[in-house]
């Protein structure tokens, strides 16, 4: 008799199904959302117009073309990313309410950061 | 425009700050009710020496001197004059802004009154953390007192993240620390301590830090430059007061789409820049007092 050593085992499969279960799906996820290239440099974002479906996720995938700059939108809990030259960085987003979101530059990069801004629209 | 003192107090409920707006006689109100220890400083901001765009400031290059001029003819001089940072307009090659601070500071050595006390802004600092400015201004956190009022220096400039950093902020929590709690305070930075407007990046990312230290003190008053206008502000019992630029001003927080500066009106020229005195009155009193560019 060994029901004990069968319920081990009968718990080991059904966690290693949830695992992958987790992994493929977050594997689908990472697949499905979208993935929006921005590339910043002085003193402008490019796009500096972006625009999401609200609730949908997306990832920002940031890259710099010259100099260390900052992203921020100050109407979403302050979210902030610092995007340094030759890396990528990726900014996951998810707006559950529909609107326009300013963002700019958070890190003084020069004559012109003042200007160096653009917006998330979310319908 | 005059706002009676008690009328202005009851509008704004503040307890410990006067404002007088208005260009009017200097002398008269520096001598006015002048008791011992009353005395009075300038306040000039963001003199962004090397900005050059005709369509906002046609007079770049003579501006400042200008400015100068008009305060050194001012009957009664003032004890110091501060300058709450953007000595310069920023640039991306070294050797330009180590010229502009050079030139900056002849201008500035053209003034009467000899105790000048300069700060940093990011347009001097930002690009460097602050080492072409301390080349030639020496530190840009540091305290002075002033017939006994307690002055500290905060600089939010030189971390281009617009913070103040850990070890100032120790650093203003040390310096606090032996004084009183009802100690005369004035405390001088480039950008807003609070969150003025993060949109436009007007605010301090760790301000709330500092505001915290400041706030167990009963006497306490911040002034700021930074956004080229006139700004009054409570934090609880803390008043700040932002001042005009002296060379491009800017809109109201929010009320356009773009921080862009605001074009020259020929109409009205020097429209919107300016400075300030500051009168130290009695226990705790300070009594602004906003001047044009130009005088008359
Ligand atoms: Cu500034
Ligand atoms: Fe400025």
């Amino acid at each position: 008799m060994k029901p004990a050593r069968n319920r081990v085992r009968l718990a080991c499969i059904l966690m290693l199904i949830c695992i992958s279960a987790i992994v493929a799906n977050a594997y689908a996820e990472e697949q499905t959302e979208q993935v929006i290239k921005v590339t910043a440099k002085k003193f402008e974002y490019s796009p500096n117009e972006i625009r999401i479906k609200k609730g949908i996720p997306v990832v920002l995938e940031f890259t710099s073309l010259d100099r260390i700059h900052g992203f921020t939108i100050p109407d979403l809990d302050g979210m902030r990313a610092t995007i340094e030259p030759g890396k990528v960085t990726r900014v996951r987003l998810v707006v559950p309410k529909a609107g326009t979101y300013d963002f700019h530059c958070d890190i003084f990069c020069g004559d012109g950061h003042e200007g160096m801004a653009g917006k998330i629209i979310v319908e | 425009m005059r706002i009676n003192r008690r009328d202005f107090l009851k509008l704004a409920g503040i307890g410990g700050a006067v404002f007088v707006l208005g260009p009017h006689n200097l002398a008269g109100a520096a001598t006015k009710g002048k008791s011992q220890g009353d005395f009075f400083f300038l306040q000039l901001s963001d003199t962004h020496w090397g900005f050059n765009d005709p369509k906002i400031n046609p007079f770049a290059t003579t501006t400042l001197k200008t400015a100068i001029a008009a305060v050194n003819s001012l009957e009664t001089q003032p004890d110091f004059i501060i300058f709450t940072g953007d000595l310069t307009h920023t640039t991306d090659d070294a050797k330009e802004r180590r010229k502009r601070m050079g030139e900056v500071r002849d201008i500035i050595n053209e003034l009467k009154v000899k105790n000048i006390k300069l700060m940093a802004g990011e347009h001097d600092a930002g690009l460097d953390n602050g080492e072409a400015y301390q080349e030639f201004f020496g530190k840009t956190h540091y305290t002075f007192d002033h017939k006994g009022v307690h002055f500290i220096v905060v600089d939010n400039v030189s971390d281009p993240t617009s913070s103040i950093g850990d070890p100032q902020l120790q650093w203003l929590s040390d310096t606090l620390k032996p004084l009183d709690k009802d100690s005369r305070i004035v405390v001088l930075t480039h950008r807003p301590l609070f969150n003025l407007y993060p949109q436009w990046d007007w605010w301090t990312r760790d301000g709330a830090k500092a505001i915290d230290l400041l706030t167990p003190y009963k006497n306490v008053t911040v002034f700021y430059g930074h956004i080229h206008q006139e700004h009054h502000h409570m934090t609880g019992q803390i008043p700040h007061h932002a001042a005009k630029g002296m060379m491009l001003p800017l809109p109201a927080p929010g009320s356009v789409p773009k921080r862009v500066p605001i074009a020259w009106d020929p109409a009205e020229p020097y429209k919107g820049l300016g400075y300030r005195s500051i009168e130290a009155k009695g226990e705790k009193e300070y009594s602004l007092t906003e001047f044009p560019i130009k005088k008359g």
